[in-house]
């Protein structure tokens, strides 16, 4: 972790924020102390300014609303909500879905992730990148781009690295205007499985409600491969643009870097093997179509869902809300018999105290979730989300469908022949960094894995409807007393629902998306979260002077992360005035009309 | 998108048109997504292709005036507030009135901030007095007042939604309760509401169009009905534009999720929800609710959620009527399956053989 250093004894630091931070998902801020002397980062706070409460209003109602009512936590990954409430639900009501509704799941998850993480990385991160972006920050870049031809122009069909810059300019861009086409096929691929985007209408614990028929999986089929004709071309596209940026920019590797502590809860469940039981998590866990895991240091720390589970610690020290200390404690062993902490999910309660902020003390509605590895309390990230996931079922080396095929370093991606390209090879190895080009460059690789474990999906299905077993939904009993989790990888990580069931309601549901691992604030410990504390590490490679300073290399930093904050973060550096005082900065002062 | 003008003055190459162009001060639209919201309905919006947003923008509809869109999900801008590109400075510029014309959208339900002693349930950017987060409702209280239209987009910020459920801590409610149901713009216009949780792609663009056609004085005032929706798009309810209604009509119901046939015993609320999804697809034709096997959990509703819930029963008032149709339908059915056979029979003159029956007198 990085020392922060305090502002106002005379270093010379200044104060900078961005709030709202655009081009993310919900309102965040990030307020930062930057030393321009040293063209470092000195200090950063991310903070949240939205809270809901849906912890709160969740409690008392029946558990079969769990998945529709969670699926409005997030307005682009909403229907990972819904799906990891559905798992938990099948825990808790002891149902297991018939196969072919599962593989409908997994095509509807891999759309969701085909779509995001295209509109994301092209639309709102590409722009980070493009033309427009790099004329106004780093001019002497774009220079060499000019200069500097793609490597892989055969593949994509962009001279240089400029023209690809060009093509991402935001509207007047071709490859720009072409990703948001390609964001709306795929989630008409999600709709064909799941009714509509973002928000299911089709998913109910104990299955779907989808009719699964031929024609179903021809309509998706057909768009799908022209999906991964289009990765043939992106992911060679980003290649080049994310190499040419360490090569143009010598250090470049220090952005948004941090210790490597990632986490990944698994996700796309193989119906031969997952029970939705307790008992047996750790074994169906191990078998899901992404591997699970806790990476520390590049070194794989465990692939059992169980120990995850366990492992998952809510603190406070930042945020908006009163402690539970001393509260009822509702699940005090799991169904295996292991001691569950109080300050985990189950156990949890949210009780909300809203003030004022202060980067002293509190300063956000985001809590502080770490994993205990037994030692330590663990502010793992999840980079986004493609990177954990990539570099988990990489260490795993237990993903093998023909389609992708994790090696122990590296996964390796066949995508088949399609309309006009052969077939192609791409192979993601584990990276030296976790950085925010590396965050990047995964995003583009988990595309293609996505498009070719759904080529698996759509095989497995078609094979239950020819052999004419075409049930999707399984019957269940809601029972008085019952606990459930769910785990899954929501576009940007790690995803668990925890609830408990009494008097057949619900008692307690706590949701763990991955942002509030990524948005986390200063714990007890003060420990910072993971944007704090990649924010912290970063360089400025920026060429404009303070005053016309947009920050570019701290929004990269920031942006890698894929931040989604129906709930918001701020940064900051104050009017080009040095501090007097530590104190939090007054925001618009100063600034010109 | 972003606030810059010059990608939309970009898009046109010739014509008279062109020189207006130049001229023309744009529309603004202010798009405030930090009600208490899930980005849904931003993110809802880059899915509608008719038209879809970057049509609207770079203006590919014949008439639509200028815009420039200040749009957190996909905004150029974002530099920091002390210094160059600060996205939030545009919201200060409209309420100090250096903004005009513009439209104000607003994405997620108000909170009550009167409830508690200090803080805040949502923010939007900082307030320069006192450096705390500006809230979302006192940002409404100074743009409202100088907008040319208010939109409430998404269910949260039309009626409350999911945030406004009972048991929830923060007192959400949706732009019309806070401003008022009779609200009007300066310019007259009453609050626009166009609810669903997300919205239906094309709902909103087409709404969008429709004020922005208003707005060049191409169309007159937009026609809501009382709860303030458009009338077009909202004046007939799920049920009458859903192709699984034959099987109501003929009494067969599903009683698993995976039928094809009516939903209503299982939870379907469409028969009394005003919404178009089914008639119109979620995207392109595609998708939908109880048409493609959701039950209608009446998202676009003002008694969204609370008066549907638990979901997953029937609805009390489904019984009646489905128990009617049940004896009904079963009486059509039958006589159905006996019209069926006959029609799916071809006339006996369809035959090959020297002799020609269809009752054609031969010349020869």
């Amino acid at each position: 972790m990085a020392p922060a250093t305090k502002a106002g004894d005379g270093s010379g630091l200044m104060e900078m924020s961005w709030d709202p931070i655009t081009r993310i998902v919900g309102s965040l801020g990030i307020h930062t102390k930057i030393d321009f002397k040293q063209k470092r980062v000195a200090e950063c706070y991310s903070t949240s300014s939205v809270f809901r409460g849906y912890s709160v209003f969740m409690r008392g109602k029946d558990p079969r609303d769990a998945h529709f009512i969670t699926s409005r936590i997030c307005g682009i990954c909403g229907d990972n909500h819904a799906t990891c409430s559905v798992y938990a639900q099948n825990m808790a009501y002891g149902v297991k879905p018939p196969h072919l509704g599962e593989w409908i799941i997994n095509l509807g998850e891999s759309a969701e992730y085909m779509f995001d993480h295209n509109i994301f990385q092209e639309n709102l991160v590409g722009v980070d990148y493009c033309e427009k972006m790099v004329r106004e920050t780093n001019p002497g870049v774009l220079e060499l781009a000019e200069r500097t031809e793609a490597p892989h122009a055969g593949d994509h069909g962009y001279r240089t690295i400029a023209d690809i810059m060009r093509s991402l300019n935001p509207l007047e861009g071709e490859f720009y205007r072409e990703a948001l086409q390609v964001s709306r096929y795929t989630r008409e691929m999600f709709c064909l499985m799941e009714g509509r985007h973002v928000h299911p209408s089709t998913l109910y614990a104990g299955g779907v409600g989808t009719v699964a028929s031929v024609q179903l999986f021809t309509d998706y089929l057909s768009r799908l491969m022209r999906y991964v004709e289009f990765m043939k071309r992106v992911v060679p596209l980003h290649d080049d643009l994310f190499d040419f940026f360490y090569e143009a920019l010598p250090g470049y590797e220090e952005v948004g870097r941090r210790r490597i502590l990632l986490g990944c809860w698994g996700a796309l469940n193989d119906p031969d093997a997952c029970d939705f039981t307790y008992r047996n998590m750790t074994d169906w866990g191990r078998k899901m179509f992404v591997t699970p895991g806790v990476i520390v240091d590049g070194k794989l720390v465990t692939n059992d869902l169980t120990r995850i589970n366990l492992g998952i610690r809510i603190l406070l020290g930042s945020s908006y809300y009163q402690d539970w200390e001393g509260q009822e404690q509702f699940v005090t062993h799991d169904p295996l018999g292991n001691p569950v902490d109080p300050r985990h999910p189950w156990n949890q309660h949210t009780i909300p105290q809203p003030q004022k902020r202060d980067f002293d003390d509190k300063y956000s509605w985001v809590m502080s979730p770490r994993w205990f590895d037994g030692t330590d309390h663990l502010a793992l990230d999840t980079g986004g989300g493609p990177i954990a996931r990539l570099w988990s079922t990489a260490l795993s080396g237990l993903v093998d469908c023909g389609y992708v095929k994790a090696t122990g370093h590296s996964v390796v991606i066949n995508l088949p022949r399609s309309l006009t390209k052969p077939e192609t090879t791409f192979e993601w190895k584990i990276p030296k960094w976790s950085n925010a080009l590396e965050r990047n460059r995964a995003r583009t690789y988990f595309q293609a894995y996505s498009a070719a474990v759904a080529l698996h999906f759509a095989e497995k299905a078609l094979e239950e409807v020819r052999a004419g077993r075409t049930q999707t939904w399984e019957k269940f009993e809601v029972p008085d007393e019952s606990i459930g989790c769910g785990f899954t990888e929501a576009v940007r990580g790690v995803l668990s629902h925890h609830m408990v069931i009494r008097d057949g309601k619900i008692a307690n549901y706590h949701p763990y998306p991955p942002t509030p691992w990524n948005a986390s604030v200063r714990d007890s410990y003060g420990t910072p979260g993971p944007y704090e504390d990649a924010v912290q590490n970063t360089p400025i490679f920026e060429e404009n002077s303070p005053e016309n300073f947009k920050g570019i290399d701290i929004m990269r930093a920031v942006r890698s992360f894929d931040p989604c904050l129906p709930c918001g973060v701020h940064m900051y550096v104050g009017g080009g005035k040095t501090l007097e005082k530590l104190h939090v900065p007054t925001g618009l002062s100063g600034m010109a009309g | 998108m972003g606030a810059d003008p010059s990608a939309a003055s970009a898009a046109t190459t010739s014509g008279a048109a062109d020189t207006d162009d130049a001229a023309e001060a744009p529309i603004h639209i202010l798009w405030i997504n930090a009600g208490l919201s899930c980005d849904g309905d931003s993110v809802s919006l880059t899915a509608a292709t008719q038209p879809s947003i970057e049509e609207i923008a770079l203006r590919a509809l014949p008439g639509l005036p200028k815009i420039a869109v200040h749009w957190p999900l996909i905004d150029f801008e974002c530099g920091p507030v002390q210094g160059a590109d600060n996205f939030v400075e545009w919201f200060f510029k409209a309420d100090r009135g250096e903004l005009e014309p513009f439209v104000l959208v607003v994405e997620g339900s108000i909170p009550n901030e009167s409830i508690k002693p200090e803080g805040y349930w949502c923010g939007f950017g900082d307030n320069p007095a006192t450096g705390q987060p500006m809230t979302t409702s006192e940002w409404i209280d100074r743009l409202a007042p100088k907008a040319l239209a208010v939109v409430a987009i998404g269910t949260c910020a039309t009626y409350g939604g999911i945030h406004a459920m009972e048991g929830n801590p923060t007192g959400a409610m949706g732009v019309p309760d806070y401003l008022g149901w009779e609200w009007k713009s300066k310019a007259g216009i009453p609050i626009v509401c166009v609810p669903g949780c997300p919205i239906q792609p094309d709902n909103f663009a087409e709404t969008l169009t429709y004020l922005l056609y208003q707005a060049a004085g191409s169309a007159p005032m937009i026609p809501l009905d009382d709860k303030l929706r458009p009338t077009w798009l909202f004046g007939a309810t799920v049920h009458e534009g859903c192709d699984r209604a034959g099987y109501y009509e003929q009494g067969q119901f599903a009683t698993t999720y995976d039928s094809p046939k009516c939903l209503v015993k299982l939870g379907c609320w469409g028969p009394v929800v005003k919404c178009n999804v089914p008639k119109r697809g979620w995207m392109d034709g595609i998708g939908g609710c109880p048409n493609v096997g959701g039950i209608c959990i009446a998202c676009t509703m003002p008694g969204f959620p609370d008066k549907f819930m638990p979901f997953m029963d029937e609805p009390p008032g489904g019984k009646v009527s489905s128990t009617a149709s049940g004896v009904y339908g079963a009486a059509v059915r039958r006589l159905r399956s006996i019209t069926a056979k006959t029609v799916d029979k071809e006339p006996k003159w369809r035959h090959t053989g020297r002799e020609l029956t269809t009752g054609y007198s031969r010349p020869w």
